[in-house]
């Protein structure tokens, strides 16, 4: 089948099937609105494994060995000037053919597991309706051919993270938590929203085409337009690329953008899954690494500043990732902080060659990232759904009770930690090579955070899984329903293959790929690093112990600033509510309401006198009118003879 | 002899500003319907006086006042008719008691 036939349906299928959950779901049962979207996204999936694999094993490899950018389909959809213009298309390139894998996976996944664990909610419907829609966004975001429709899908995924986020509307955390997640990336996406504008205003093109040629280590268009020209003594290309790349923090939920992703877990947890751990939060990646020659060779200082970004972040929030207590917290932390990882590899990436490891270590890690982290995601709701609570508390020794969800877990808990042969091992070994290349304080930073990451993730699962066994009372908890564990094994095989896919001769800046093996000088000690913290962990937490209290007590400051999280919420709130508020929306609106609307009621007022007191002259007396009019007649005739 | 033109003009006059005084202070409704009738007479004398001093060969000014005279009756046949139904509604017919649609 030709591949142009075939694109549209990726797009068209999970926009359909919105519009029709969402505007006749009411009428369907739930069970069949259920069914209905995941056998239509079944066959999205299907399409999208195949031109991705079609992509990867065929059409995609050119005669000199390098990968085609392929523009499926592109059409006109508004025209501003001669050169101006936003397209919608499909384009196909290592990167997006490998997102629509992830996407359409752990989406499908998703919808599977969704029928079991949101088995009898609310709004059920709705909430297929918006997984059709995210699914839509996510894959229309992906396959943009150009930054306009990106930032257009971009903000449809935004969206549907606020729907789902949202989806218990009754619950006022829940409410809070959609808000404030949209009013932080809105917040981040107007500067993305400013540096498209300045990008294209010079260059004067949306598309990725040119805007990602290389010729003689320049991206001629834009260093042609755009070199040189100045802005406060910055040039102006990093000014536009790092205002893009604060619109991709602010999905990617860098520091210090990241306060909204841990609320985000208000949402149902198979949604958190899709949109807050496996695609949405890496869209922020992506538009770095779909843009990234610009980065490369136009803006190198702003690739740095992202590399730094990534591995303060990912510090940060690992660290915060240890003390907290809310399973799907500690989940939303790691998330940050893997995310983070992908941004400290772009940001040390090379470009041609094997110096593109970096790069390619990015989108590799973004793989198995989605992959392992939909999995605990996913375990993580088979937890919540046995035991009813999001607290560690309330859990342990459930390793009895969720056999599966335990193997599961556990899988997923090595890969993420970076064990050998399960994905997070490979992935996260590029990362470290490409970084120890590049900088030595970023490399034993990354080091350092593997070792949280182990520890943390270790403490989780062994608070979950062993642990003192607390009162579950009458109700023991049971394993979830096929259609949930399913899923959850299905993504635990991707977990543990998807680190033998050769990534790198595939997926490469440059798109010529190349040979890579294992660093056994990097990944020896970061495994040791690894192992120390499941140790740690182990001697910790498998038991219920003292020693996690005696920790506690020594390092009683640290513990509490991280275990609220650094007080940046609190910060935020002094900035907005003290300063903000405060100091220039309070005199504004007290201008409003006292000068402007002050002086809208003084005419009102005028108005309003003067009307009353002429009110008597309509007295509906038609006499009275009669004795006007003829008194006006006769001065009009008195007039006209005497003048 | 014939009477001058003026003399018809006067009586116009007359009977018209009678008519309009009536209009104005009367509070019957008859009497504001007859006032009116009497401005109507005065303009249907002012045709006739008209044609007969200024175009005697021409016959338009007594048409008009033959119009005037037809329309006048059928005016009052509708006036008549209103004021009965306020009659039967207020059970008098002052112009005071018909305020029903104000305020």
């Amino acid at each position: 089948m030709e591949l142009t036939n075939l694109a549209p349906i990726v797009l068209a299928l999970p926009l359909l099937m919105f519009m029709i959950i969402g505007l006749f779901g009411y009428k369907m049962t739930p069970k069949f609105s259920g069914i209905l979207g995941t056998t239509a996204f079944s066959i999205v999936t299907i399409v999208c494994y195949y031109i991705a694999l079609t992509y990867f094993f065929g059409s995609g490899r050119l005669a000199d060995g390098s990968m085609a950018k392929e523009v499926i389909f592109n059409f006109e959809w508004l025209r501003f000037s001669e050169n101006l213009v936003i397209s919608i298309g499909f384009l196909l390139d290592p990167i997006s053919a490998m997102m629509l894998i992830v996407i359409s996976t752990v989406s499908l996944m998703v919808h599977v597991y969704s029928m079991g664990y949101m088995h009898g909610e609310e709004g059920f419907q709705r909430y297929y309706a918006v997984l059709s829609l995210f699914s839509f966004a996510m894959l229309g975001l992906v396959v943009a051919t150009n930054i306009f429709q990106m930032y257009i899908f971009w903000e449809l995924v935004g969206v549907s993270s606020f729907l789902l986020i949202s989806f218990y509307y009754t619950k006022p955390s829940a409410v809070k938590a959609a808000k404030k997640a949209f009013i932080v990336t809105r917040f981040a996406d107007m500067f993305f929203l400013m540096g498209i504008l300045i990008l294209s205003f010079y260059t004067q093109t949306f598309d990725f085409g040119p805007l990602t040629e290389v010729t003689n280590n320049h991206v001629a268009i834009v260093s042609e337009t755009m070199g040189g020209v100045t802005f406060c003594g910055l040039s102006v290309i990093s000014i536009a690329v790092f205002l893009i790349f604060l619109g991709g923090a602010g999905k990617s939920a860098m520091f210090p953008f990241h306060i909204w992703l841990p609320d985000a877990m208000e949402g149902p947890t198979p949604a958190s899954a899709l949109i807050h751990a496996a695609t949405m939060v890496v869209a922020g990646v992506y538009l770095v690494a779909r843009l990234f020659p610009i980065y490369f060779f136009e803006a190198h200082d702003v690739l740095t500043i992202i590399a730094y970004i990534g591995a303060f972040t990912s510090l940060f929030a690992a660290v915060i990732a240890c003390t907290q207590t809310d399973i799907k917290r500690v989940l939303a932390f790691s998330t940050i902080s893997q995310i983070a990882y992908m941004m400290v590899a772009l940001g040390v990436s090379g470009y041609e060659g094997n110096e593109g490891l970096g790069f390619t270590a990015s989108m590799w890690h973004l793989f198995t990232h989605a992959m392992f982290k939909a999995t605990l995601f996913l375990a993580a709701g088979c937890v919540i759904h046995a035991v009813h609570s999001n607290e560690m508390d309330a859990m342990g020794n459930l390793r009895k009770h969720l056999k599966i969800t335990h193997i599961a877990f556990l899988i997923a808990c090595l890969a993420i930690a970076g064990i050998p042969i399960f994905s997070g091992f490979f992935s996260k070994d590029e990362i470290l090579v490409a970084a120890h290349e590049a900088s030595p304080v970023i490399y034993w930073c990354q080091t350092l955070v593997a070792g949280l990451t182990a520890f943390y993730m270790f403490r989780l699962y062994y608070r979950i899984f062993w642990y003192n066994e607390p009162d579950y009372g009458h109700h023991t908890p049971h394993e979830s329903p096929a259609n949930m564990w399913i899923p959850l094994m299905v993504l635990t095989v991707y977990t543990c293959t998807s680190g033998f896919f050769p990534f790198t001769e595939y997926i490469s800046p440059d798109l010529m790929g190349f040979e890579s093996h294992i660093h056994w000088n990097i990944a020896i000690p970061s495994v040791i690093v690894a192992l120390i913290g499941i140790g740690i962990a182990t001697f910790m937490y498998k038991k219920k112990t003292e020693y996690p209290d005696k920790v506690v007590a020594c390092i009683k400051n640290t513990y509490h600033y991280a275990y609220n999280k650094f007080y940046i919420d609190e910060i935020y709130l002094f900035i907005t509510h003290k300063i903000i508020y405060k100091c220039i929306c309070d005199p504004i609106a007290w201008f409003d309401r006292h000068i402007i609307d002050g002086f809208m009621n003084l005419l009102s007022w005028i108005t309003n006198k003067t009307s009353l007191e002429i009110k008597s002259f309509q007295s509906g007396n038609v006499q009275q009118y009669a004795w006007v009019f003829i008194l006006g007649v006769l001065s009009i005739v008195a007039l006209t003879i005497y003048l | 002899m014939s009477i001058p033109v003026e003399y018809y003009l006067i009586v116009s006059t007359l009977l018209f500003f009678i008519g309009v005084y009536g209009f104005v202070v009367r509070k019957n409704l008859i009497s504001i319907l007859m006032s009116i009738e009497l401005m109507l007479n005065a303009v249907s004398i002012n045709f006739v006086a008209f044609n007969r001093f200024v175009y005697p060969e021409h016959l338009e000014g007594y048409m008009y006042s033959l119009f005037v005279i037809v329309v006048a009756a059928a005016e009052t046949a509708v006036a008549i008719s209103i004021i009965i139904n306020v009659y039967r509604k207020m059970k008098n017919i002052d112009t005071k008691s018909i305020n029903e649609l104000k305020n």
